[in-house]
């Protein structure tokens, strides 16, 4: 009878060593070769700011959805310096394309939180103008966004102006068609986009060594696209390889890949329970990673961060909760025929079909006393 | 004061309903936002519910273990606030004043009136309903027949009724009822347009198309039913139905799949285990154990393990889409466990590495882990073959189900004393009965007799225990 062994060498932590990393889980300064950091006081402030807000909003969102105020909430607990330290690397002008977690990119992009509330309520289709915030709408649909990317950015190229464009996903929106395909087209085009991979280890329940024999990012060097493996709970580390990867991009250097590793601390959504297919262990262990903890250490230990800052700091969330809690009870329901408005930029005869139709649907109920 | 009231909300994306695990308040406990009140198990997660309110907790309305629709009140809060007496004792949601009912947040919905289809009732196109004209259009499109003419209930005869022709006039009418019902109406061979629909706004429901589709009884109209004590109702009112889910579920699944799949063959054999158990009884003085409460189980998870070594093959999965037997060089050893959330089988990793002691630890953590009703995923996966102590119920023995994906499963039945023939005289001995289940695909008579004897000859004996520090 044969011997069979286990055969799986995974992307496990073992293979992490490779990350770029400037700030240690424990709040120490490092350097890297290859990526030097260049912010001043204020901007480490604000960047520590952001990434504090952005989780205080994201925990009151969480329990707007308990009590039933949301339909349903993507928790980005855990990626706050993935998200924060990426976009604050981006210029006003570069254009965006997010998933549905990215609550830290779309805050630093100016999008309001009520915006992205609104989605998850169900009262709006997408929440803020694209062109005037840069960054374009929520996408749903696992990795298609990496489409729009590409072709956004060969438009950019087209334009012959210096943006740069990035497309957010997740690890699991690797094993997609669509964000393959996407990688196929900036590489051969030599499209100005930066594809960032927040790889969270889970794809709703499947985790990463389920999807991949390699690290994520060695995917994309199979197509030609130089790739880089950063500590994505280093809110430092990812800003700086964000900004070197968008300067290769807007210099004609062609697409980057970056894969943020990093962790979800939450569930996917609040439909999901993890606690059916991961144990505690590695979440305590990644709580020890936390990336706001090791920004605020680093700052109190350089005497940036001072206690009166702090103070405020803290007032500061707990408005911008009690904000966020009014603004989402006060939410009214869009009117029925909204959903026509913005299918196609103009006037279509199918969809003004379409819109007169529901009207005169809608004309047949009558309001009748509750029995 | 202001009372208000908390509905269960939709946790999930379109759940209808939730479990209480556990009140994590009580009556009189002041709240903060946000706080955590209750433990909530629906069929997607166990979540944590934080308080929509900040005050006094006035009232819980379910308890622990029940069932509670979506939007039916769990509890009360006292938000403080101006004294309103009996205005305060109204359900005060969370936007009382709020008519319009939102899409989410069923603590919103108290509007006072809700919509209906707009129905020309059975009427001739054109007339005049609240002040109103039906237009052609709205009438075809939506109008149903709420009643039918005397006839109808005898069945096809009221097609040629006036009331049931206005209902069909228009070719391109349909009465009102949804998919499932129309496919159910399909294969009743029953004829909606026929139906009278008892649904809101004169839609159909499957009771309706299963009430058209009962024969009308053929008894004369004017013979009286025999008057007859009526027999015992052995019908749902003295049923009670308890829904298949969770481990409950799990298990069902597991043993079906296992006991239709591995074709079992069980064994059994009646072994002197009295010197295993002064082994127990030795081990619990000795030092060496200190912290460690010693059983029978321990032991005879040892001498499975031994067994193991000199029986390659009882550990091993049947890879069928590989056309392969797979034989395990590690022992992942089961422990089958009854527990608060229902049978669980974690198993300890890596068992044959593991010294006597070791082995006894680790067995004890899992079922400490497993009464607390903790164990994780990850003690679950990767089973290689396991051990049920049916004794522990008293009972002898069994015939135990594999768990799916093993070879063989190790029943232990309850030791007792019992008569015996020991040294060719009749002695009261500690005698139990084993039995194994072994999957015959992988198996035969010959090696499932052997590993059980050799099972014996190590218990009867306590040979397996010469190096046991």
């Amino acid at each position: 009878m044969r011997l069979i062994a286990s055969v799986w060498p995974l992307c496990d932590d073992e293979s992490v060593d490779d990350l770029v990393q400037l700030l240690t889980p424990a709040g120490q300064r490092v350097e890297h070769p290859d990526y030097r950091l260049a912010l001043e006081a204020g901007e480490l402030l604000g960047l520590y700011r952001d990434m504090v807000l952005v989780r205080r909003m994201d925990v009151e969102a969480t329990a707007l959805q308990r009590q039933g105020e949301l339909g349903l909430w993507a928790s980005c607990l855990g990626q706050e310096a993935a998200q924060v330290g990426s976009a604050r690397a981006q210029r006003p002008t570069d254009m965006c394309f997010p998933s549905y977690r990215e609550h830290g990119v779309a805050w630093v992009k100016g999008v309001e939180p009520l915006q992205i509330l609104g989605l998850f309520r169900g009262v709006n289709y997408g929440g803020w103008d694209p062109r005037e915030r840069y960054i374009h709408v929520y996408t749903l649909v696992i990795g298609s966004q990496a489409l729009h990317a590409t072709g956004y950015a060969m438009g950019v190229q087209r334009d012959d102006t210096d943006d740069a464009v990035v497309a957010y996903f997740g690890d699991g929106a690797t094993s997609q068609g669509d964000l393959n395909e996407a990688l196929v087209w900036a590489s051969v085009n030599a499209a100005p986009v930066v594809f960032f991979c927040q790889n969270n280890q889970w794809a709703i329940s499947e985790p990463v060594e389920r999807q991949s024999r390699v690290p994520i990012a060695q995917r994309a060097t199979g197509f030609g696209i130089p790739a880089v493996r950063v500590d994505g709970n280093d809110v430092l580390a990812c800003h700086a390889v964000m900004s070197a990867a968008l300067e290769t991009a807007r210099d004609g250097g062609g697409p980057v890949f970056i894969e943020a590793f990093t962790y979800r601390m939450g569930a996917h959504t609040t439909s999901d329970d993890p606690s059916r297919y991961r144990i505690a262990d590695e979440l305590e262990s990644w709580r020890a990673k936390d990336p706001i903890d090791r920004m605020r250490s680093y700052l109190e230990t350089e005497g940036i961060l001072t206690a009166d800052q702090q103070l405020a700091l803290d007032a500061d969330s707990d408005a911008l909760a009690a904000a966020v809690r009014a603004g989402v009870l006060e939410m009214r329901n869009p009117e029925p025929l909204d959903m026509f408005d913005n299918v196609y930029a103009g006037a279509h005869p199918l969809v003004t079909a379409e819109r007169a139709s529901y009207a005169s649907y809608l004309a047949s109920f009558v309001d009748e006393a509750r029995s | 004061m202001t009372r208000m009231q908390f509905r269960l909300p939709d946790l999930g994306e379109g759940l209808t309903e939730g479990e209480i695990v556990a009140w994590l308040v009580a009556p009189g406990d002041i709240v903060t936002l946000n706080q955590p009140i209750v433990e909530v198990e629906t069929a997607k997660a166990v979540v944590e519910v934080p308080s929509p309110y900040a005050g006094v907790v006035l009232a819980l309305h379910a308890d622990a273990g029940q069932t509670v629709d979506v939007g039916a009140p769990i509890l009360t809060v006292d938000t403080g606030g101006e004294s309103t007496d009996g205005a305060g004792d109204a359900p005060a949601d969370g936007a009382a004043a709020q008519r319009e009912a939102v899409l989410v947040g069923y603590g919103v919905r108290t509007s006072a009136a809700r919509r209906r289809p707009r129905r020309a009732e059975i009427l001739a196109p054109g007339h005049i309903s609240n002040g109103r004209p039906v237009s052609g259009q709205a009438a075809t499109d939506y109008a149903v027949p709420t009643q039918l003419g005397a006839g109808s209930a005898a069945g096809a005869d009221a097609a040629g009724s006036a009331v049931g022709a206005v209902s069909r006039t228009a070719g391109d009418e349909r009465a009102l009822a949804k998919p499932p019902v129309r496919k159910l109406a399909r294969s009743l061979g029953v004829d909606l347009a026929t139906v009278a629909g008892t649904g809101p706004g004169g839609l159909i429901t499957r009771e309706d198309v299963e009430r058209a589709a009962r024969p009308v009884p053929t008894v004369g109209r004017n013979v009286p039913f025999p008057a007859s004590p009526l027999p015992p109702s052995y019908d749902t009112s003295r049923e009670r139905r308890i829904p298949i889910k969770g481990v409950r579920k799990l298990t069902a699944d597991a043993v079906v799949r296992s006991a239709y799949s591995a074709p079992h063959v069980t064994e059994f054999i009646t072994v002197d285990v009295t010197p295993l158990m002064a082994l127990v009884k030795e081990l619990r003085a000795d030092d060496a154990f200190e912290g460690v409460k010693v059983t029978p189980l321990m032991l005879f998870s040892w001498v499975l393990i031994e067994a193991i070594r000199r029986n390659p093959f009882v550990n091993a999965t049947w890879d069928e889409l590989a056309q392969e037997i797979v034989l395990k060089e590690y022992v992942n050893l089961g422990i089958a466990a009854a527990t608060p959330r229902g049978l669980l089988v974690p198993n300890v990793k890596d068992a044959q590495d593991l010294s006597l002691r070791e082995l006894c630890q680790g067995i004890a953590a899992l079922a400490e882990t497993a009464k607390a009703g903790k164990t994780p995923p990850a003690d679950l996966h990767h089973g290689t073959i396991t051990i049920t102590n049916v004794g522990v119920f008293g009972v002898d023995t069994g015939t135990p189900i594999i768990n799916p994906g093993e070879a063989m499963i190790l029943a232990l039945g309850v030791i007792r004393p019992q008569p015996w023939v020991f040294e060719g005289e009749i002695a009261i001995r500690q005698v139990t009965t084993v039995a194994v289940s072994f999957d015959h695909r992988m198996m035969d008579g010959a090696e499932g007799s052997k590993v059980l004897a050799d099972l014996a000859h190590m218990l009867s004996s306590a040979d397996a225990f010469p190096a046991w520090r």
